[in-house]
């Protein structure tokens, strides 16, 4: 990475998911690609699922915060956000780090070896409410020891 | 090319539409909010392919142009997906038969030679993969239910059984498409979809209709009475205020 590259990667860790405040860019895994020339900035994004009305969010904060802050650091202030379609965002591209964030935040991360653990209790006892829950992302569990319900973000 | 993928994106949009119309009215709460989760996947889905058609028109319409100043013989959904939404049998039937056509439909565009056609096929494959887990479950669970469950799923698959050949039309346009490597192979797709479906109405004591018609005519924008009433809810805004915004 060049040091313009670096620099917009280093901003980018402030842009954080709209409707998962602990999530960043970086921890989601949707940044593809940074393209720093003289003239401008070239986000490339992975969206999430199609019709997620945060990735709209995300672009937009993507623009302000290298607008507003960019320039202190002498990038240019033009600023080109690209959506990249395939290969397609999978929740493999998750991070640790973003994963242990999502689980003291109270979402189970997507777990591969299908275990679920309650985020409040860590009991392995739980139940599946429903598919799907507050967004396209997540599904809604309860635990059958501590009863709490909780969200489980969906392998993807 | 440009027709293959307005075919698409109508029955994406007018499906997405009619999920819509449930919002605030599913019968319990997790539903409701699996079905328009559903709904905006798909709504998602046709953004992308609504944007695709109209780069191939290459003029200078939108994507929001395309959904929204159009009229209902501009449209090429198939007939099935503009069907109201009835009760809640017919609403998952529905579904259920566009869930299995968008699984084999995108499992077999993901390798198209068109490059963007492919990567939306991909990315649209695995939300499709999702709702077709439920829909399944819902057609079993109605079936295999009460009296009254299964009689109703009974009375919407004798309603909507007749509409899915639409989906599996061929024109000549598709078969020089088909031969290019870019569109999905309808005869391919039929025989998936018939596989699929008649596996899970077996597993039930559905009984598909013997006797009947075959829908056709969306695909040349010949609709029935419902789509001309959904656009004129769905279209008011901009047609009323032209280039309004959110």
């Amino acid at each position: 990475m060049n040091g313009n590259v670096q620099q917009v990667y280093e901003l980018l860790k402030q842009v954080t998911d709209p409707e998962i405040p602990v999530l960043s860019l970086e921890d989601l895994g949707v940044i593809r690609d940074i393209d720093v020339n003289d003239s401008e900035i070239i986000v490339t994004i992975s969206p999430t699922y199609s019709g997620c009305p945060a990735m709209e969010v995300m672009e937009q904060d993507i623009v302000d915060v290298l607008k507003k802050e960019g320039h202190r650091v002498g990038l240019p202030s033009n600023i080109r956000v690209e959506t990249q379609l395939s290969p397609a965002w999978t929740t493999d591209w998750i991070t640790e780090k973003g994963k242990k964030a999502l689980f003291e935040y109270g979402i189970m991360p997507p777990s591969k070896s299908g275990e679920i653990l309650c985020p409040q209790c860590e009991s392995k006892q739980v139940e599946l409410i429903s598919q799907f829950g507050s967004t396209a992302c997540k599904a809604l569990y309860r635990c059958t020891d501590c009863l709490e319900p909780f969200d489980y973000f969906k392998c993807h | 090319m440009q027709d293959y993928v307005q075919n698409l994106a109508d029955n994406t949009l007018i499906l997405g539409q009619r999920l819509a119309e449930w919002c605030g009215l599913g019968p319990f709460l997790e539903e409701d909010l699996a079905l328009t989760n559903t709904c905006l996947d798909i709504i998602g889905q046709a953004k992308m392919l609504l944007e695709f058609a109209a780069e191939l028109k290459e003029g200078n319409e939108t994507a929001d142009d395309l959904a929204f100043m159009r009229d209902q013989h501009e449209f090429k959904n198939v007939i099935l997906v503009e069907q109201p939404n009835g009760d809640y049998s017919q609403t998952m039937l529905r579904q259920y038969f566009m869930d299995v056509y968008h699984v084999h439909l995108y499992q077999a565009l993901s390798t198209s030679t068109n490059q963007k056609l492919a990567g939306i096929a991909a990315k649209s494959l695995k939300e499709v993969v999702y709702h077709l887990e439920r829909s399944e479950l819902w057609i079993k669970r109605m079936a295999l239910g009460t009296d009254e469950s299964f009689q109703r799923v009974q009375a919407s698959l004798d309603k909507l059984w007749h509409y899915h050949h639409e989906l599996f039309e061929e024109t000549e346009s598709l078969t020089e498409l088909v031969k290019q490597g870019i569109a999905a192979d309808p005869n391919v797709l039929k025989q998936l979809w018939l596989k699929d479906v008649n596996a899970l109405l077996a597993s039930t004591p559905l009984e598909i209709p013997q006797k009947g018609w075959k829908a056709t005519g969306g695909r040349k924008g010949h609709h029935s009475e419902y789509l001309g009433l959904m656009l004129c809810e769905m279209q008011f805004l901009q047609r009323a205020y032209p280039n309004s915004e959110w």
